[in-house]
């Protein structure tokens, strides 16, 4: 009987979400919705890192590059080419995987420490020339008056992106879209191959894999996605800030992936969520929010492992809703 | 019987250090050949010279009459060349059975595909379960590498690198660390490989009595020297071999 029920639970679970997702907007003032959408950004570009770190165990400090050039490309394209989010999108990911080829062809030739400093001085590299490149980036000014798009598909009202409600929508069938994409990638020989290179890159050198073609691939997929999380942020707040290019920016997926847990494919996306509230709620009523994001971090790593989906996943109902991606399979 | 791995004056030095020096050995093809010689005697560097993990400073290593010298192990693996490591080396994070997919995998080439899963093929997996019986993990397919015991770490080596279906097998001590159990099996299995599957071995062992019952050839280093060659009984009888073993340093 007991198992029974949970097995119910089970398989409710992902019904009741989605449909808890899709009422949300509806049943919230407007402020939640674009609280929601700041995290299912914060969920993409979490995933995108964690498919390098967790899956492949490199550990970029960089990971922003790829965040800050899909932004600027998404509003350069807004802003100068045309009024369509599809082509934005299709630009940034782009240009996001061809910058993450370019570096992580220099990068994937080291490890441990030496491929992290790597990264750590191409995000920065990334970001000065970011800041001195005036005409390209606006410089301190970030990109402003950035057009927001409208979709029309024939047959369908025309979708207005500038409307929080709407692009609600709109950023979560694409980060839903994106997360399958990323789940069936961890899910298939490239993952598992992926996976025996972070237990043991001399035994799959010895194995007849090319470990740095796995790995460059990898990380420029890493890219790709982070690219499209970057362009989702742009008609969110209508600007681009050398923000998004930034260290800190760097660090925020490294937070998430491991306050959600690193081997867990929806550790990010709880680790997102996590993050965004914690950020949101401390603002309000304290300041140096980051001061308790870390005593929260300390926290996780010293008492939760797993990090958060590590530790629900110990309670039999939750084990296979938390196991969409447990390490094992 | 044709030479299917040759070196030729081969050398490695680490800074004053001549680990290797010019060692020229051929392996005939279907032998078991072991390479032993005291502590620090170069046996390990030239194993990482032979699989392409170091490249040499003089000197060629051919393996099939192709000179290999300085290609990457991933492509020697391509060529046929397998290894094992003196210290166990497997994914410790996936099952056995994954470890064992994740090689036969790599040998067909499609570990880029980024859409089917491992276990995708029935023909792959029943493959994969066929290697794992015949090293004799069968009853720990879906346990994960770490949770191995040492013994049955070094068998699922062997697994992996047998995945690979080479015609060449390195083995870096592989009973290192076995109780008399575990050696027992992995003598018969070494045997099994050597004598059915055809496949040449190599290997490297610290337990004398083991390697004059189980080799066709053995070759002697001492201080990265070639001091000699030849069947265990020539080995047995040679004297600059015995003054190896016993200290007597000319």
């Amino acid at each position: 009987m007991k198992d029974r029920s949970a097995s119910f639970v089970r398989r409710l679970l992902p019904f009741l979400a989605a449909g808890a997702l899709v009422v949300y907007p509806l049943a919230l003032p407007r402020f939640y919705s674009s609280l929601a959408i700041e995290i299912f950004i914060m969920a993409l570009f979490a995933l995108s890192f964690n498919l390098m770190f967790g899956y492949a165990g490199m550990l970029s400090f960089g990971h922003a590059v790829f965040y800050g050039i899909g932004a600027y490309t998404a509003a350069l394209v807004l802003k100068h080419a045309a009024e369509s989010m599809a082509l934005a999108i299709a630009c940034s990911m782009a240009v996001s995987f061809v910058a993450a080829l370019v570096i992580g062809f220099i990068c994937v030739r080291f490890t441990r420490t030496y491929f992290i400093m790597l990264t750590v001085a191409f995000g920065e590299l990334v970001y000065v020339i970011g800041h001195r490149l005036v005409g390209v980036t606006g410089g301190d000014d970030g990109l402003v008056g950035i057009p927001i798009p409208q979709i029309s598909l024939p047959g369908l009202p025309v979708i207005d992106l500038s409307n929080m409600r709407v692009y609600y929508y709109f950023s979560l069938v694409i980060v839903a879209a994106a997360a399958v994409v990323l789940r069936i990638i961890v899910k298939s020989r490239f993952g598992h191959v992926l996976r025996a290179i972070r237990d043991s890159q001399q035994r799959a050198l010895f194995l007849g894999l090319n470990v740095r073609r796995h790995l460059l691939l990898c990380y420029a997929l890493a890219g790709l996605f982070a690219g499209l999380a970057g362009a989702l942020l742009v008609p969110f707040e209508g600007m681009v800030s050398l923000e998004t290019l930034h260290f800190s920016t760097s660090g925020n997926p490294i937070i998430v992936s491991i306050l959600g847990g690193t081997q867990f494919f929806l550790g990010p996306v709880v680790g997102a969520a996590i993050f965004i509230l914690v950020k949101d709620t401390v603002q309000n009523v304290a300041e140096f929010w980051m001061l308790w994001m870390g005593i929260i971090l300390v926290a996780t790593v010293m008492f939760l492992p797993g990090g958060v989906v590590g530790f629900v996943a110990r309670f039999k109902p939750f084990r296979s809703a938390a196991g969409i991606a447990k390490k094992e399979e | 019987m044709a030479a299917i791995l040759e070196t030729r004056d081969l050398c490695l030095s680490f800074g004053k250090l001549r680990a290797v020096d010019s060692v020229s050995l051929s392996v005939e093809e279907g032998a078991l050949t072991s390479v032993i010689g005291p502590n620090g005697a170069g046996k390990t560097t030239f194993f990482n010279l032979l699989s392409g993990h170091y490249r040499p400073d003089k000197g060629a290593v051919l393996l099939k009459g192709q000179d290999i010298t300085g290609l990457p192990p991933y492509v020697l693996v391509k060529m046929g060349m397998g290894r094992s490591f003196q210290i166990t080396n497997i994914f410790p994070e996936l099952t056995v059975l994954l470890n064992v997919c994740v090689a036969l995998t790599a040998s067909t080439g499609k570990s880029y595909d980024c859409l089917h899963g491992l276990r995708s093929s029935a023909r792959t997996v029943s493959e994969a379960v066929s290697i794992i019986e015949s090293v004799g993990l069968g009853p720990y397919v879906d346990y994960k590498g770490s949770t191995l015991s040492h013994g049955d770490r070094k068998l699922l080596e062997f697994a992996l690198v047998l995945a690979i279906k080479p015609s060449i097998m390195l083995l870096d001590e592989p009973t290192a660390g076995m109780n008399q159990e575990e050696t027992n099996n992995t003598v018969r299995l070494v045997r099994e490989i050597s004598r059915e599957k055809g496949i040449t071995v190599i290997l490297t062992e610290h337990d004398i009595d083991l390697v004059f019952s189980i080799s066709d050839r053995i070759a002697v280093l001492n201080q990265g020297r070639l001091i000699a060659l030849g069947t265990p009984g020539e080995i047995r009888s040679n004297e600059a071999v015995k003054k190896a073993y016993l200290g007597e340093d000319a």
